[in-house]
């Protein structure tokens, strides 16, 4: 998620401009080093990384390369390439980009909370450039200069005569002037925007309220068959034997067929596959996980937190400087595994033929998508034709990985196109996980209070991959933790254990933030300080998190009285680009933890749909809250124990609080919305019941604990 | 296999399948009205609400053998144009994110709203929370239920 954070994708290339194979006009933006791309035949449509097609009919159609995973990028996109086009909204279509490297520097997708951040220059960019275009071609049909014209509402207006063109009718003849480059483009102050920062309707909801938006689970293709796989319920198991003809005379089964990875049950609807997979008779080689469970994965993070590991971040003394603080603090805390669960279980559809192979499917990545389904059909890429589709939920799970590569290869088996469907079982048995982890921290207050020593000592699995023996994500939020601390000491020690890992929404933030935030409630309560007010401290040389922090603690009404039984707990982080701090009001009902209500407040830098902001934080509070409450993947013999919704419960409205979201007025540059909601909720939460019990919470989730 | 009977959207609709095959799977794969989602099979999370003769019910849990004769809605039936007042409200207050697990959540507030107009949010979460949204809209759906109520009452 976070792998391509460091990568600028907001180069400057040049912009090329077409004339589409359907007419009108064809506004590209490349990225630089791709110039064999720049080469393509301009005709060619479909291999265009284009971003702004304006048709003679008038319609706009904006082609969208971040896929819609319910965070809004189709709107929010739509918006940043709207701003400087000068369009009428109303005329607007959009459409999916093909895969293409120039979309994503080879990672075509939507990871990181990346979709905005790294569009926003150059999505104006384009719509600028096919604007100068019309308004050039409006200024050579009327014989003027084209200073004399200026652009409105999907038309150019002629500013001598007040004659207007509209841009359906300019089209094509804008089609053939030269591009203009992109470094003569002057970009709109964030004063004059109309469309950016404007409370703007979803573009994809009129499909989402009536049953038509279509995601892979929807695909039907002529001639195809519906199949499910049966996979070794112990992650990293494979296939030792099996007996294909219980499932075999299951009515609708046509075909019990071995894939690499487990044995695929193909009928002509899906509950026949599935009744087939009941019937199947299998023998699994369980591995090397066989014998795995949660009690053994605790004590080996336990045992990994007790000795020294590698050192990512020492500053000042570091931890030699705990020796001559006047009072010495220590904890240790703790976080699960955790499955993603997206409302939608992972399901593609494929149809391989001789030399083609087409595919259909929702992924936050397509071009992985794209390389597992070259991959497994044996075919060069430019055989494989995927169509993107709206993802139900993915939160760093839906990559398009294993539910891509099997389906592809089936269909190739037997030569009909496949819909494959896990169901929820097959989702939380097979997904790649959150990692557990634990965390070891000593901290040191001088004599007034002061934070004068802070260390932290890491294990969890690696997300991103080890590089020098640390795990990027692993110390994510602790290395780079913005308190001012004169002495800090930071290590990690990967555990190593064999369950797969991935990126879950807000990534190694998810869990970490929970750790220090609760920790540095400690201190605060340690050093005798207001929460917040020891915050304040800490961070009077970081405004922007400041500013979230006093806006949260203003609206939330922070030391006011509350009604008996409630209690206040407070966090902030700084995550992917933007700044969140958030205020929960709890209460303990009949030994539950019952939170009523949560304010926060993001710095995300220029909002570019603030409905789309306050949609996303309540989405994030909502994704970490499941977890905080009661979210636990637990493992016994290597295989995870929870099968279904009923017992990894995600929240449901009858325990949603009410959220308030504020957004700090900014004129930075976009930071990403999708996850830096998600980390903050936990701590905060978890302070609420200190303040409400007297009982610190250390481990996740609180539903493990008890509470009078 | 067997022959049922049974009234879909208005059309009457005959289809032979195992007594037990669950409604969900019919709708989508016999019938091909993908509106209707899969998000659990156990009755669990809602994304595969219709009415049956005006109630709501999980079609992933509900046998056929248990439609035969009876009259099924799903969200593609709701109201032809999708201008039924839920769905109007669900458009004003622009309550999806994913959108995966709305047209259960519609079809069980249109639920909810035939039998009590007005309802107050405890009887919203009380009917509601065998619908879960991964998104997080459980807000926007409060709101966008006051708001179809409101208009229902004009």
């Amino acid at each position: 998620m976070s792998a391509i954070e460091n990568v600028k994708l907001n180069r400057r290339g040049f912009l090329k401009i077409s004339t589409a194979a359907a007419g009108g006009l064809l506004v590209g933006f490349y990225m630089p080093g791709k110039g064999e791309l720049a080469a393509q035949s301009a005709n060619t449509i479909k291999n265009l990384n284009a971003f702004v097609h304006i048709g003679t009919d008038d319609l706009v159609t904006f082609i969208i390369h971040k896929p819609e995973n319910g965070q809004g990028t189709t709107t929010s996109l739509s918006q940043l390439l709207a701003e400087e086009l000068e369009v009428d909204w109303k005329k607007i279509r959009w459409e999916y980009a093909p895969i293409n490297p120039v979309y994503g520097a080879g990672l075509q997708g939507t990871v990181g909370s990346q979709a905005i951040r790294s569009t926003y220059t150059p999505l104006r960019q384009a719509g600028a450039a096919a604007r100068e275009m019309l308004i050039q071609a409006a200024a050579q049909q009327w014989g003027i200069d084209k200073a004399q014209c200026r652009a409105e509402n999907s038309t150019v207006i002629n500013t001598v005569t007040n004659a207007k063109l509209s841009y359906g009718s300019l089209a094509d003849a804008a089609s053939k002037l030269p591009a203009p480059a992109a470094n003569t483009i002057q970009l709109k102050p964030a004063t004059a925007f109309k469309v950016v920062g404007k409370p703007t309707k979803r573009l994809d909801t009129p499909e989402k309220i009536t049953g038509k938006a279509e995601f892979a689970l929807d695909v039907v293709r002529p001639g195809m068959l519906y199949a499910v796989v049966a996979r070794c319920p112990v992650t990293g198991g494979s296939v030792d034997s099996f007996d294909p003809t219980a499932a075999r005379a299951v009515p609708g089964v046509k075909h019990v067929v071995q894939i690499p990875e487990g044995i695929a049950i193909v009928a002509d609807n899906t509950w026949a596959a599935m009744e087939g997979r009941k019937a199947l008779v299998v023998q699994w080689n369980e591995g090397e996980n066989a014998s795995l469970n949660t009690a053994s994965i605790r004590e080996i993070l336990s045992k990994a937190i007790a000795t020294p590991g590698n050192v990512a971040k020492r500053q000042g003394e570091g931890e030699a400087a705990l020796a001559t603080a006047a009072k010495q603090v220590e904890a240790v805390y703790e976080a699960p595994y955790l499955a993603h669960a997206p409302m939608e279980p992972f399901t593609c559809v494929a149809d391989v033929k001789g030399d083609s192979c087409e595919v259909w499917v929702g992924s936050q990545l397509p071009s992985v998508a794209n390389g597992n389904a070259i991959q497994a059909s044996g075919l060069p890429a430019n055989k494989i034709n995927l169509h993107t589709l709206y993802m139900g939920g993915g939160f760093g799970s839906r990559g398009g990985g294993a539910y891509v590569t099997e389906t592809v290869g089936i269909s190739k088996a037997l030569g009909v196109p496949i819909k494959v469907t896990y169901t929820r079982e097959d989702d939380l048995s097979t997904d790649r996980f959150r990692p557990a982890s634990y965390m070891r921290f000593k901290a040191g207050l001088d004599s007034s209070g002061k934070l004068t020593a802070w260390t932290a000592r890491v294990s969890c699995s690696s997300f991103a991959g080890l590089q020098n023996g640390l795990d990027r994500e692993g110390v994510a939020g602790i290395s780079d933790i913005l308190y001012n601390i004169p002495n800090i000491q930071v290590e990690y020690r990967e555990p190593g254990i064999k369950i797969p890992t991935n990126y879950w929404r807000s990534v190694g933030h998810s869990q970490n933030t929970f750790f220090t935030e609760s920790f540095i409630d400690e201190l605060a309560i340690a050093a005798g300080k207001d929460p917040v007010e020891f915050r304040r401290e800490l961070l009077a040389d970081q405004p922007r998190l400041l500013g979230a922090l006093n806006l949260a603690a203003e609206k939330a009404g922070w030391g006011k009285p509350l009604p008996a039984g409630r209690a206040m707990g407070v966090a902030a982080v700084n995550c992917f680009g933007s700044f969140n701090a958030q205020i929960a009001e709890v209460s303990i009902v009949q030994g539950k933890v019952r939170v009523h209500r949560v304010v926060s407040a993001v710095d995300c830098g220029q909002a570019i749909n603030p409905a789309g902001v306050e949609q996303q934080m309540q989405s994030a509070i909502v994704y970490g809250l499941s977890a905080a409450l009661r979210g636990n993947i637990t493992f016994e013999k290597g295989r995870v124990q929870q099968t279904n919704f009923h017992q990894y419960e995600p929240l449901r409205i009858d325990e949603m609080p009410v959220i308030e979201t504020y957004i700090v007025p900014s004129t930075n540059n976009p930071g990403g919305m999708g996850e830096v909601g998600t980390p903050a909720i936990a701590p905060a939460v978890g302070n609420a019941i200190f303040k409400a019990t007297g009982k610190r919470v250390r481990r996740m989730p609180f539903s493990l604990e008890t509470f009078v | 296999m067997a022959a049922f009977n049974f009234t879909v959207n208005g059309q009457r609709q005959s289809v032979d399948v195992p007594p037990q095959m669950p409604l969900l799977w019919v709708l989508r794969d016999t019938l091909g009205l993908t509106g209707t989602k899969f998000g659990c099979g156990m009755g669990l999370c809602g994304a595969c609400t219709v009415h049956i003769d005006g109630q709501g019910v999980r079609s992933c849990s509900t046998q056929m053998s248990n439609v035969a004769g009876k009259t099924v809605t799903t969200i593609e039936g709701l109201s032809p144009t999708g201008t039924h007042t839920v769905q109007q409200a669900w458009l004003e207050v622009d309550v999806p994110q994913c959108g995966y697990c709305q047209p259960g959540q519609i079809m069980s507030a249109a639920a909810l709203l035939g039998k009590t107009p007005n309802p107050t949010d405890a009887e919203i979460d009380s009917a509601m929370r065998g619908n879960i949204c991964r998104c997080g809209t459980y807000q926007s759906i409060r709101a966008a239920i006051h708001r179809a109520a409101q208009g229902g009452r004009r």
